[in-house]
């Protein structure tokens, strides 16, 4: 395991130079050709959040405290992953001209898309905190354990990217399978209500869903104030390596079949 | 010394799986039980050696699989029967001006590129104004590569790919680009790397240009290799070929 970090560490080291050009590529994009442009990564997320607080305000946060907080944890993290996966689905695809004439390790696209989402999702984690200060939140050490479920969540982006592009390469109804299941997703995660409404075995069920667990964990530091047991901690590392492995093994199985596909 | 042996080399693949026919013809297919794996054979058994400082040219008609075979050489894909070594690096010309951003500047563009091909920032950041100037797109550093005329993003594509000095140099059609006098300035380029002990492999539909440059030719018809030897017995066959067409 040790030596496999190693190995793929000198890999990146051997290629940094065209991850960096990737990097800027694929961040420069996201935005070309638009007036505010990087000021959306984040301007979006705010009219999100207004929007969504204006709805729900009324039916769930009424007694709730730090509602607008409570929301912006789980949006925040929906959207990263969001943004991370759709990128990475077709990262594969959308370099298909140079992957069909260059011989270069593919992962390479996929992991410049997911490093664009997570400078955005950066972006959008400095507005987060400046929420909080706003809404009374005290500064506390305990946040820096939001690094953990934010670490785990950028190895399960990477993991989930990897399935989706190759999926999609193969066949290309997944895009429209994918939207429905993000859709469904969102509403699973638990993203504007709460899921104490529920009896005690449902509320344990939402813990499948991975998306959930690492909301739950942002949500528990910043507003419950106490860092998530060993339970909720393994379930982060779990579904991160877990999807990252599957996928792994996906490219490393199909690495010279995609090309015929492209 | 030997730089490149292919021995027996195939190169097939499935067709007509659920990606192209669709899954409810598999389906269909499944249940009646007709449906069966077809494969696709683009390169068949093709050997040949090639010496250190040689030039190959590969002649056939469209879609006798030298381009296959060529990505076969390069990396891009590898071969499903038969055995190959290739020593050494290998700059490769693969179908110039694809996989250029339209939505980045020439300027960017260049050092994806360059990045792309392994070449380190160093090396870039020193060697840019050559690449530029030997493209002669000095006054379009700074447009969008969308921009560009079809004849100026091979020739940038061409003076990225040329501005090293590799040991295997892979060109497909790449001197059939460009307007008359950087053809001819190409074609120059392109002699300087093979006298500097390159060893390349040239596809062409120029017999002339073949005649001219190759040392050995490899003749290929539908992914059979027709013939391999020297320049002027394999083209005189080929161009008889032609003639009787």
């Amino acid at each position: 395991m040790l030596a496999a970090i190693k190995n793929f560490w000198l890999l990146l080291k051997k290629h940094q130079f065209l991850f960096e050009e990737l990097v800027k590529r694929d961040f420069k994009k996201k935005y070309k050709r638009t007036i505010l442009g990087m000021l959306w990564s984040l301007l979006s997320p705010m009219f999100q959040l207004l929007i969504m607080s204006i709805v729900f305000t009324q039916f769930f946060g009424r007694d709730k405290p730090h509602y607008t907080i409570y929301l912006f944890a789980g949006n925040l993290t929906y959207s990263f992953f969001r943004d991370s996966t759709y990128g990475g689905m077709n990262s594969l695809m959308s370099n298909a001209g140079i992957i069909t004439k260059i011989n270069l390790p593919k992962y390479m696209f996929l992991l410049s898309k997911n490093v664009a989402s997570l400078i955005n999702f950066g972006l959008t984690l400095i507005i987060f905190m400046i929420f909080m200060a706003v809404d009374g939140i005290a500064f506390s050490f305990r946040f820096l354990m939001l690094l953990y479920p934010i670490l785990w969540l950028i190895v399960f982006n990477i993991g989930a990217g990897f399935i989706l592009s190759a999926l999609f390469v193969l066949f290309k109804d997944i895009q429209y399978l994918y939207d429905i299941f993000t859709l469904m997703l969102m509403y699973l995660s638990a993203i504007f209500y709460y899921v104490d409404a529920y009896p005690e075995y449902a509320q344990r069920l939402f813990y499948l869903n991975p998306l959930y667990v690492y909301i739950t964990y942002i949500r528990h530091i910043v507003i419950d104030g106490y860092i998530p047991g060993w339970g909720t901690h393994l379930l982060c590392a779990v579904y991160g390596i877990g999807t990252l492995t599957i996928g792994a093994l996906i490219y490393k199985k199909n690495n010279y079949k995609f090309l015929y596909y492209m | 010394m030997l730089t490149i042996e292919l021995q027996d080399v195939s190169v097939s693949y499935v067709v007509g799986d659920f990606s192209t026919v669709g899954l409810k013809d598999i389906l269909i297919q499944r249940l009646k039980g007709t449906y069966k794996e077809k494969t696709f054979t683009a390169v068949k058994h093709v050997s040949f050696t090639l010496e250190k400082g040689e030039l190959l040219g590969i002649v056939g008609a469209n879609g006798a699989g030298k381009s296959t075979l060529l990505k076969v050489i390069s990396g891009i894909m590898r071969p499903t029967e038969g055995s190959m070594t290739v020593k050494g690096s290998i700059a490769s010309l693969l179908e110039l001006g694809t996989g250029f951003d339209g939505d980045l500047t020439v300027r960017e563009n260049t050092f994806l590129r360059g990045a792309m091909l392994g070449y380190t920032r160093d090396f870039m950041n020193r060697t840019y104004k050559d690449i530029i100037a030997f493209a002669e797109l000095e006054e379009f550093e700074d447009r969008l590569f969308s921009h560009l005329s079809s004849g100026m993003r091979s020739r940038l594509a061409f003076s990225i790919a040329c501005l090293v000095n590799p040991d295997i140099l892979i060109l497909d059609e790449v001197l059939s680009v460009g307007d008359g006098a950087f053809k001819k300035k190409s074609e120059e380029k392109m002699l300087e790397i093979i006298r500097g002990g390159a060893t390349t492999l040239l596809v062409s539909h120029s017999l002339d240009q073949i005649r001219r440059l190759a040392t050995k030719v490899l003749w290929l018809d539908r992914g059979e290799q027709i013939a391999f030897g020297e320049t002027k017995e394999i083209c005189d066959r080929y161009q008889a070929f032609l003639n009787q067409k």
